[in-house]
């Protein structure tokens, strides 16, 4: 080990390129982040610090609009994909095969081998006619689209908790006379806790990001945050964008960060 | 004996199903069954403001690869929708083998590092992979676009005199989706490269292997189920962008995910957009059968 000269793990060049990727790759972030607090409107030249696009972005009324929408919708949409997908998980985990097993594998993994484009347009045709038939306008639609989609988000941590979990517990709990439901309540559930957290925030940040399925689906005015940024940037209106970028930036990484002390196995 | 055995099986199975209920439930009605529907529109004659008539036309079918002239009402090959399909399949494929060749290496590099500051950097590249593609794409539209971060560099440093015009063209649509879909690649590089035996290398380097012996002949053929994970996580959502495209790609450079978008806005016609997203189906799950029979010896050998 102590032979610097000659590595086997070396490879000429590997290590310079992964830096200038990891540097490719946050350049274009830090960038985003810092201007957001330049007091020009250029994305170039600095010319000097300013709050101000936090400020407009904030009392700006369309953006808190969309916020709230968004915020309503990714809600709703993560604790009904965590509740079906924690009993999803239940149903097909720990248990020897059985009859349609890879069907249900198939049916709650298919939002992520189907293109997003794909689901949205076939979305689009079928509320469509649903808007027509009932004269439902409003957010369901995007609330079940995204529950949808969340759902394997939410399954996977799921599974992967409870492939973990010490099944003695339960049998112990079994032996000392719980019923079904207590050793559920008491011992399953609590164990199974963390997966259903992590769970959750995978789904949520997966609603909340959506674009292309929520531009499909939504009706006039039912602007999300993501469909009110793409909006302005097509517009070429960026600064307050910059602003509003750096805020789910940070949000993202401050959840991310709780995710992986949630799912970190510990030895 | 047998029999209570089979009676608790059936009952699990039927508790498995019974518990999956409201996900298979959700699942089928925004999203599984809404694709059938689709199915069934590609199949109708387009309406006159958008929507179909039900009335039942192969057209749209035709209409991929075919137009009808308006004048002596001949079909004719359609060089516009060729023109977008080649460029959405060229821009996936170089898309695919770039992130490749740089996610490769970065990969590697993870791998390779001591445990401890290998989660750090594999936290690094999970954060790109879970930040809003919106953001990243409107990350990458600031650097290059003519009054961006690139030009005025270039222009300061005295380099180029104009700014050069990448933004709105098939380059800036490359470049945004390697950037956004790198990550895609790099992850299941590091889980196959973190598999790895090291001591194979040694036994390499003991029989005299140069060191690109030892990466064609050792490493890329272990690590390849990676390499093939890899490259269909980048090449299917490249190939249904629509995103990035439209931020990089103004109006004019539309790859398949646009063109279905243009039938339910402008386009006017349901059935050519619900044709063309089943073919763009189709065109994945080839893709994925690909995937299961060339990963599927891999299985029986470990």
């Amino acid at each position: 080990m102590a032979n610097k000269a000659f590595s086997v793990s070396r490879l000429p060049g590997f290590s310079t390129m992964a830096l200038l990727v990891f540097a490719a790759l946050y350049l274009p972030i830090l960038m985003l982040v810092l201007y957001s607090f330049n007091s020009g409107k250029s994305v170039a030249v600095w010319e000097g610090f300013t709050l101000d696009w936090y400020a407009r972005a904030w009392a700006n009324q369309q953006v808190k609009e969309v916020t709230v929408r968004s915020l309503v919708i990714a809600s709703c949409a993560s604790v009904v994909a965590t509740v079906a997908a924690t009993m999803a998980a239940l149903g097909t985990t720990r248990r020897k095969a059985f009859k349609g097993q890879t069907f249900i594998y198939v049916m709650i993994n298919q939002p992520l081998m189907v293109p997003e484009i794909v689901t949205a347009v076939a979305l689009l045709i079928f509320f469509a006619s649903i808007k027509v038939a009932t004269g439902y306008q409003g957010l369901g639609y995007l609330i079940a689209a995204h529950s949808a989609f969340c759902i394997p988000f939410a399954y996977l941590p799921i599974r992967a908790r409870l492939e973990g979990m010490d099944l003695t517990l339960e049998t112990a709990a079994a032996d000392l006379y719980a019923s079904p439901w207590q050793t559920f309540r008491r011992v399953t559930l609590p164990l199974l806790a963390p997966g259903m957290i992590a769970g959750l925030m995978l789904a949520f940040v997966t609603s909340l990001d959506d674009v292309v399925i929520t531009v499909f689906v939504k009706s006039a005015g039912q602007d999300t945050l993501p469909t009110y940024m793409l909006g302005q940037i097509r517009r070429q209106v960026t600064s307050e964008v910059n602003a509003i970028s750096t805020v789910l930036l940070v949000l993202t990484v401050v959840l991310l960060t709780a995710f992986f002390f949630l799912t970190r196995k510990k030895d | 004996m047998s029999t209570s055995e089979n009676r608790q099986n059936t009952r699990a199975a039927r508790n498995a199903w019974l518990l999956s209920t409201p996900a298979l439930v959700i699942l089928t009605l925004a999203a599984t069954g809404p694709l059938m529907i689709m199915f069934v529109y590609s199949f109708l004659t387009p309406g006159k403001y958008g929507n179909v008539e039900w009335q039942f036309s192969t057209d749209a079918w035709r209409g991929i690869l075919f137009t009808r002239d308006i004048f002596d009402n001949t079909l004719k090959l359609a060089d516009a929708h060729l023109t977008i399909f080649w460029r959405s399949v060229k821009l996936s494929i170089l898309t695919t083998i770039f992130t490749f060749i740089v996610g490769f290496p970065t990969a590697w590099f993870i791998a390779m590092r001591p445990p401890a500051s290998r989660a750090l950097w594999l936290f690094l590249i999970t954060i790109p992979f879970w930040t809003n593609l919106l953001i990243r794409t409107f990350a990458i539209n600031q650097i290059i676009r003519n009054e961006g971060l690139l030009n005025t560099v270039l222009i300061k440093a005295g380099l180029i005199e104009t700014p050069i015009n990448i933004i709105y063209t098939d380059t800036a649509v490359f470049i945004g989706m390697t950037y956004v879909y790198l990550p895609l690649m790099v992850l299941p590089l590091f889980a196959a490269i973190d598999r790895f035996d090291l001591r194979l290398l040694e036994a390499g380097y003991d029989l005299y292997a140069s060191r690109w012996q030892v990466l064609r002949r050792i490493i890329l053929p272990i690590v390849r189920p990676g390499i093939v994970a890899g490259s269909i996580l980048v090449f299917i959502p490249s190939l249904g962008a629509y995103v990035t495209p439209r931020i990089l790609g103004g109006g004019r450079q539309m790859m398949i995910g646009n063109f279905i978008d243009l039938q339910f806005g402008q386009g006017r016609n349901w059935p050519l957009g619900a044709s063309l997203s089943v073919l763009l189906l189709v065109i994945v799950a080839l893709t994925l059968l690909v995937y299961v029979r060339v990963t599927a010896p891999e299985k029986t050998d470990g």
